[in-house]
């Protein structure tokens, strides 16, 4: 178990905070004095779950660095609709250069803190780099695969919602299968995205054995934030992708992103653990199992499959790959765990 | 200021950017009605007093408590909870033990001695009060909060009414209520035992501006039974009363109960606890049909008490000795109404008791002009004014539903009416906010935790002895208890929306003071209600 267990505290740790717990065992976000490293007034979407991640991730960050931080940020959502030249809504230092290069210019931002440490310059600032999931499973991936293997001391953390959702919602790698994009059409006799292709990045990381490797999404806080405080406690090279569920680019409410988060962890679509040097440590178990459809049905990109005659063959092979992924990660519920 | 190479604007926030603009439907923090309150005949704010209890803060939640009910360790014992039918919490396990919260809130009280808060400054009104059941002394702490004098007139040598000459000991110890009734006299409400009011005009010259009444329903209702002298046929009211004077009611070995209601399984099971071998109810109807509560008949059974349904009683006092009665056995027609078979069995019975439901006494009442009796029961208004007015009635003479807590719910309605009309006004509720149902809330966030049962007297034990059947709570597990609330439609300070929003658009005001809205930046995505565990945010659509 990757969370403190406590004692029956009417919400226990699943709310953001909780009055009948000590302070320094509520989560970074209920802090009033939180970094709020993503400021109000950005121009991201309503209900944005990249936005929610980012400020969850950072401000975790930023709290276990005693706010010693810099972050290199890739090309997407994530950057422009925080950093419309001249404004920002970043409250850190923070630093945008390409889409594909997030990975080497942080690589580069730790090399130079290493240096300026060596001169007696400067103190024990650490180095964040963040992006897309087109960002960092497709353009960005080469530079990433490269700080893995040098183990640069840099956390990456990838926000993953599925596809190119800042140029219109294009296919990346990480689209699932079967979904909508604007490149992969509800059309033929395959619609939607191809099975059987595509990357998981987490298991990539971890086959390069780097000291630390992590899902999370939006809808556990407490789990996200202990492991970004994990990673930013390990020197070397660390990875963290993080579900963002994307209201536009899924078709979604705005209001259930939380929730859409949710059951991709509850269905098993998306398994949450944690790996060191490669091997799986702990899961985040399904804590009211449920079938994948509770999570597709609510989704547009999704929406051919439940048309007139719903899509049963391929709504089966989606519930295979979450089985496979619950046996896998060994994520069934567990008694006494929740 | 010095701008580096190829940099031509200054470095600006994002806070220029007002992103409410972009809101079409806003986010608003609400109140809603928790159904356990809404269920509540006492009108408690059941949700308020558990959210103290759920921190530890035992005194500020039995504070809260009494604001409505100023009998928790009695209600904690004898009330049938209908709050808990109400409960939220049992669509995920099962309800919150909220009786069983009160009475440890109750029992804490008396354990520490506190003290109401202090009362409204003086009005130098006096209001008569003609019974101390529930509603009297209910009216009488209201009256007294708000700085009216509360004089109680009482027929009976003690108070408490029904309370004390009906419950039985084994469900409330007289200790707690004798405690509680201090308390009330403790806090100003004038007592006067063994004083009758035969006349309320009479009464109303004397120096009162205003009367309520509470004088419950005492006479026993009769059925006809032939019975020859030698049987012993009893009422129900008449033997519970008589527990409590120097010697207890002679029953006898073996004792017949006639009727199916609370009332007659407390006389059964009494007559067990006196000793009698046999303790058998006789009732018309089936155990589905019975208006006894559940737990009630299954704790009589427990304790061997025998039921014979689809009976009734024909004749009583038969035989050489007079100790037999006929019972003749019923079936229901097709309407589920019981109808004689023609089948008859003879039972060996040292004493009948008649447990039949009684009837308000109401001959002190006989030259109030303008009062309205149907079926035995005063009318009264939504303020519980009879027709005469200055004259307030509540408790089993006003109502249907005769339960102690209704009766104290009575109380408190009846003094917010006699105060407003003290003052020429009329007593107006405020608007109920709309009922927190289970559907508004998100009860993901809330931990699974099964409900606390309290510890329940082993049956040899409660066979033979008054001592009290529940048990109560303990620090822990009253504690749990009180945790298990969900505190539906009631912010409770768990930080969702300030942790949730996308926006950064919710303000933290800090503990206690909840949180405010930045509708500057709130795009309306409507991420914060969703995800409040409890229902305290609604989604409204933006105006224009
Ligand atoms: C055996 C039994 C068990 C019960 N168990 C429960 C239970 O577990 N839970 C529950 O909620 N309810 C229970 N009830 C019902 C409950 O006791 C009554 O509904 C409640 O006590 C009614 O309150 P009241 O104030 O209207 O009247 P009462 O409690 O009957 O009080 C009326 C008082 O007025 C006094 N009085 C009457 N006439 C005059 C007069 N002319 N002058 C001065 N004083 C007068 C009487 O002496 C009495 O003290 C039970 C009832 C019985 C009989
Ligand atoms: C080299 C290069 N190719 C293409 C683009 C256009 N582009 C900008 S953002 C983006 C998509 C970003 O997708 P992802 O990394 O998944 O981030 P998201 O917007 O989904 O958060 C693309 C294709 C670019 N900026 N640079
Ligand atoms: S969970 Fe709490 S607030 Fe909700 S109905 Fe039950 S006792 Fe009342
Ligand atoms: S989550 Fe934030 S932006 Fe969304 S409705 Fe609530 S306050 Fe507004
Ligand atoms: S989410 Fe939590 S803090 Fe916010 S209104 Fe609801 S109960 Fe209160
Ligand atoms: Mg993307």
């Amino acid at each position: 178990m990757s969370l403190q267990p406590v004692k029956f505290y009417q919400t226990g740790t699943f709310t953001v905070g909780n009055r009948l717990l000590a302070p320094e065992e509520r989560s970074v976000q209920a802090n009033m004095q939180r970094t709020s490293s993503l400021n109000s007034g950005h121009r991201a979407c309503q209900g944005c779950g990249e936005a929610l991640g980012a400020r969850y991730a950072i401000d975790a960050a930023m709290n276990a660095t005693n706010r010693q931080l810099i972050a290199a940020n890739a090309t997407g959502c994530l950057e422009v609709f925080s950093t419309p030249y001249p404004e920002t809504s970043w409250q850190i230092p923070w630093i945008h250069s390409l889409f594909g290069n997030a990975a080497a210019v942080a690589t580069g931002i730790a090399a130079a803190i290493k240096v300026k440490k060596q001169k007696g310059q400067g103190g024990d600032v650490r180095v964040v780099a963040q992006g897309g999931d087109g960002g960092t499973t497709d353009i960005g991936f080469g530079c990433l695969s490269g700080m893995f293997e040098r183990n640069d001391d840099v956390l990456y953390i990838c926000y993953d919602n599925g596809g190119y959702m800042n140029t219109g919602v294009q296919r990346s790698s990480a689209t699932p299968p079967a979904a909508r994009t604007a490149t992969t059409m509800p059309l033929g006799p395959e619609p939607g995205n191809v099975f059987d292709q595509g990357k998981f990045v987490p298991a990539i990381a971890m086959a390069h054995e780097i000291p630390y490797v992590a899902t999370a999404t939006v809808a556990d806080l407490r789990d996200l934030e202990y492991k970004v405080t994990k990673a930013m406690g390990i020197r070397g090279a660390r990875y963290i992708h993080i579900l963002v569920p994307c209201p536009l680019g899924w078709g979604t409410a705005s209001h259930d992103t939380i929730r859409m988060a949710r059951l991709a962890k509850e269905t098993g679509i998306f398994p949450v653990f944690e790996a060191e040097y490669g091997e799986v440590k702990s899961v985040l178990a399904i804590r009211r199992p449920l079938p994948v459809e509770e999570y597709l049905r609510p989704q547009k990109r999704y929406a051919h499959l439940f048309g007139k005659s719903p899509a049963v063959a391929t709504i089966a092979r989606i519930q295979a790959l979450a089985d496979k992924n619950i046996r896998k990660y060994r994520l069934q519920a567990r008694q006494g765990e929740h | 200021m010095d701008k580096p190479f190829a940099i031509t604007l200054k470095p600006g926030s994002s806070l220029a950017n007002h992103t409410g603009s972009w809101r079409t439907t806003r986010p608003e923090y609400v109140d809603r009605l928790p159904p356990c309150n809404a269920a509540c005949p006492a009108g408690e704010n059941i949700q308020g007093w558990l959210f103290h209890a759920e921190s530890g803060d035992y005194e500020k939640a039995w504070h809260a408590l009494v604001e409505n009910n100023p009998l928790p360790a009695i209600m904690g014992r004898v009330c049938y909870h209908p709050c808990e039918g109400g409960c939220n919490r049992q669509h995920m396990d099962s309800a919150v033990g909220i009786n069983s919260v009160e009475r440890f809130l109750g029992d804490e009280a008396n354990k520490h001695g506190w003290k109401f808060a202090p009362a409204a400054a003086t009005s130098g009104r006096r209001v008569l009060v003609i019974g101390s059941g529930p509603a009297g002394l209910s009216a009488a702490y209201h009256l007294t909060r708000m700085g009216h004098k509360a004089v109680i007139y009482e027929e009976a040598p003690l108070a408490g009414g029904m309370m004390r000459f009906g419950i039985p000991k084994y469900r409330l110890p007289r200790e707690v209520l004798d405690t509680e009734i201090q308390r009330l006299l403790d806090f100003g409400v004038e007592l006067h035992l063994e004083t009758k009011v035969t006349d309320v005009q009479e009464m109303m010259k004397g120096g009162f501006d205003a009367v309520f009444l509470g004088v419950g329903a005492h006479i026993a209702k009769r059925a006809y039974i032939p019975a020859g002298d030698a049987n012993k046929v009893l009422d129900a009211v008449a033997v519970l009363r008589g527990m409590e004077d120097h010697d207890a009611p002679l029953l006898g070995r073996r004792v017949v109960v006639y009727g199916g209601g609370n009332t007659a399984i407390d006389v059964a099971r009494t007559a067990k606890r006196l000793g009698a071998e046999e303790s058998i109810i006789v009732y018309r109807r089936t155990r589905d049909k019975m208006p006894a509560h559940d737990f009630e008949v299954e704790e009589a059974l427990q304790e061997g008490i025998s039921i014979k349904w689809l009976s009734t009683i024909t004749e009583a006092g038969m035989g050489e000795r007079g100790d037999d009665i006929m019972v003749e056995k019923m079936a229901l027609d097709e309407n589920g109404f019981p109808q004689p078979t023609g089948e008859f069995e003879r039972m060996e019975a040292d004493s009948v008791v008649l447990a039949l439901g009684q009837d308000a006494d109401l001959s002190l009442l006989e030259n109030v002009p303008g009062l309205v009796v149907d079926k035995g029961m005063i009318q009264v208004d939504a303020g519980m004014m009879t027709g005469h007015p200055g004259v307030f009635a509540g408790g089993d003479m006003a109502g249907n539903e005769r339960t102690v807590t209704v009766a104290v719910g009575h109380g408190k309605k009846a003094a917010r009416a006699i105060d407003a009309w003290l003052r020429g006004e009329q007593y107006a509720a405020p608007p109920k906010p709309e009922l927190a149902t289970f559907d508004r809330m998100n009860a993901w966030y809330y931990s699974d935790a099964p409900k606390t049962m309290r510890p329940v007297l082993d049956i040899i034990r409660r066979q033979s002895t008054f001592e009290e059947v529940l048990g109560g709570l303990d620090e822990t597990n009253a504690l749990f208890e009180a945790r298990r609330c969900m505190s539906c439609g009631n912010c409770f300070e768990c930080d969702n929306c300030y942790g949730v929003c996308p926006d950064n658009a919710v303000i933290k005001l800090g503990p206690g003071k909840r949180f405010q809205f930045n509708y500057d930046y709130c795009k309306g995505c409507g991420i914060c209600a969703t995800e409040c565990p409890c229902g305290a945010i609604r989604i409204v659509a933006e105006e224009n």
